[in-house]
């Protein structure tokens, strides 16, 4: 009783607490409230309000984004792959997050987004240096920090996107010294290009060819899937590929990765949008419509062409779609997203089915197929949709009025920039990655042994295994321990639960 | 005594166990293995890649009995595997030289 006597009375204090606190404000007010003072406290509560909703949004984002990676990429390949292989093609997903975030922090957001050359950043931002809490000229309203951490994400997933054209058959230590090389000579150049402050195709920040990437059609996927296929002609094919079966060892895990992926591709769009606002929503709302009606599209076609629609028919399917909004999420309208949606399942069916039986390459998880080609789809598309209503791109030098965007708006030469911007990737992407993978064939060679390949990459490059199931069979034989004293032990083990 | 080893369809598995039980045969040893006959496999396609899978699953149950009973347990095996289409299985029927349990060291048909 006493105990709770004395709760109350401290309850009533404190409650009279927060009322001496307004008392004293409005005090404090009634003594010196110019009006300018007033302003300046409402602006700064305003902004700091913003801040907050903005930061919030894209740190979730940022989060999003790094899902795709692990786990959604890593479960998407590594279920596509045969089961021998799972875990080294889960690990070359994985490694980009911890390889790609370190050479980030000391230098690649630098050669990203710091102030350079037209065609790649400079050294303003080594170490991080002055990006902190202060908002950066890419966004107002967020510390440069959440941008960096943001734009980190982009630079994991795109190097691990080009996993999948080499999987099954890279040594690790080549896969490792690929992925760096081709961040710091394809990714970080092409980042500053496309988004960086005086970056040649920025259409915002006074690039000399606007071409429209809204979240990285260009950067990401047109990039890393033509890159992906150079590295699948230069590997040359899996030992039995095409005759032996290469069916995936687990479509349960990729249909898992797929569906991650859709979903983190939300961070990935709405969260170029790099603000809470209405765009992300357009954004957002774009994403999701393209990836469902590519689904659709790709189903359909496999089912008119093949008899059966099939399961990894509806994944790929969105993925596709989900790589061709990229580039257009913030620029057109949802019922454009649709078609967007639509074209990009079918192109990528056929550039899967088709393209890659005629040329014969072995693109083991069609990185080519869908990102190079989804990619390309995406960029063209962009330059075609693209609608002023949605996102003023291009403003009349006189009036300041809004210009049409895209091909159906009436600018037909944005379809010329968004071929040209596609490009330049392409033709630094191939070039680059051709270059990186002979010296590193010339020195530490790209492709593990052929008794390698055939033991699977789990054990020849990890030694691991992915499933272990039947774990306590072999051991119970005595593969683990010494067997004597293994079996002495059980026997001691059963006379005691006899007893 | 004679080991019977029989290839089933999987999902006839609980009928063809039923009935030999039914013989009062008390036990047996089941795997799940591949194999291919005269029915055809299927095809499989993944983006586009046809694959024919020709090893079909299928399961094999090997039984021990007695001399005496092994008609009426290759007739209970046919009858409760059989649909009349490709890919019912095969009954192999091998001798057996001794059986012996090993909790008991018990030899002969009272080890099975």
């Amino acid at each position: 009783m006493n105990s709770l006597h004395k709760l109350g009375s401290l309850l009533t204090k404190l409650a009279v607490l927060p009322m001496g606190l307004i008392a004293m404000t409005i005090s404090a007010l009634a003594q010196t409230p110019t009006v300018e003072e007033r302003l300046a406290a409402a602006e700064a509560a305003v902004k700091t309000a913003q801040t907050a909703g903005d930061n919030a949004w894209m740190l979730v984002c940022s989060a999003l984004v790094l899902m795709m990676t692990g786990p959604g990429l890593a479960l998407f390949y590594g279920g596509l792959v045969r089961k021998k292989n799972v875990l080294a093609t889960m690990m070359q997903s994985f490694i980009m997050m911890a390889v790609i975030t370190v050479i980030w922090a000391v230098f690649g957001y630098s050669l990203s987004f710091a102030k350079g050359s037209p065609f790649i950043g400079g050294f303003d931002f080594l170490f991080l240096k002055g990006v902190g809490a202060e908002p950066s000229a890419y966004a107002g309203t967020i510390p440069a920090q959440t941008f960096m951490i943001f734009q980190l994400m982009f630079a994991i997933i795109t190097p691990a996107l080009i996993t999948g054209a080499f999987a099954e058959r890279m040594k690790f230590s080549a896969m490792l010294l690929f992925c760096t090389l081709w961040a710091v000579i394809v990714y970080f150049p092409l980042a500053h290009m496309v988004w960086g402050d005086g970056g040649l195709l920025n259409a915002f920040l006074g690039g000399k060819v606007p071409a429209l990437d809204f979240a990285g059609g260009t950067v990401v996927h047109i990039s890393s899937g033509f890159s992906a296929l150079v590295c699948a002609l230069y590997l040359g094919k899996r030992v039995g590929y095409p005759k032996t079966p290469f069916a995936p060892h687990s479509l349960v895990l990729s249909v898992i990765g797929a569906c991650l992926l859709w979903v983190g591709w939300f961070g990935f769009n709405a969260g170029s949008a790099v603000a809470a606002g209405s765009l992300a929503s357009n954004a957002f709302v774009t994403t999701h419509f393209g990836a469902a009606s590519a689904a659709i599209g790709w189903l359909v076609i496999e089912w008119i062409r093949q008899g059966k629609p099939t399961v990894l028919g509806g994944i790929s399917g969105a993925v596709a779609g989900l790589v061709g909004i990229t580039p257009a999420a913030g620029f057109v309208t949802p019922m454009s997203a649709l078609a967007i949606g639509f074209i990009a399942g079918v192109v990528c069916f056929f550039a899967v089915t088709q393209l890659k039986k005629k040329l014969g390459y072995d693109d083991s998880l069609d990185a080519f197929g869908v990102h190079g080609v989804g990619g390309l789809t995406g960029a063209l598309l962009t330059g075609v949709f693209a609608n002023s209503a949605v996102n003023t791109v291009f403003k009349d030098t006189v009036t300041g009025a809004a210009t049409p965007s895209g091909l159906l708006e009436g600018n037909p030469a944005q379809v010329l920039n968004q071929l040209i911007g596609a490009a330049v990737a392409i033709a630094l992407g191939c070039a680059a990655s051709y270059v990186i993978l002979k010296v590193i064939d010339l020195t530490i060679g790209v492709r593990v042994t052929g008794e390698d390949e055939m033991q699977g990459l789990d054990i020849s490059q990890h030694g691991e295994e992915g499933y272990n199931l039947d774990a306590d069979l072999i051991s119970a034989g005595g593969f683990g321990m010494s067997g004597g004293a293994y079996n002495e032990s059980i026997l001691v083990a059963a006379e005691a639960l006899e007893k | 005594m004679k080991k019977i080893e029989a290839i089933i369809r999987p999902h006839l598995l609980e009928a063809v166990k039923d009935s030999l039980q039914a013989l009062g045969v008390q036990g047996m040893t089941l795997s799940e293995i591949r194999g291919f006959g005269r029915q055809k496999g299927h095809t499989e396609v993944y983006r586009g890649s046809e694959y024919k899978v020709e090893f079909v699953p299928k399961l094999k149950v090997e039984v021990i009995v007695d001399d005496e009973i092994v008609e009426g347990a290759i007739d209970a095996i046919i009858k409760s595997a059989r649909t009349g289409k490709f890919g019912d299985g095969k009954i192999f029927v091998f001798p057996v030289e001794e059986a012996i349990r090993i909790r008991t060291g018990e030899h002969g048909v009272n080890a099975v």
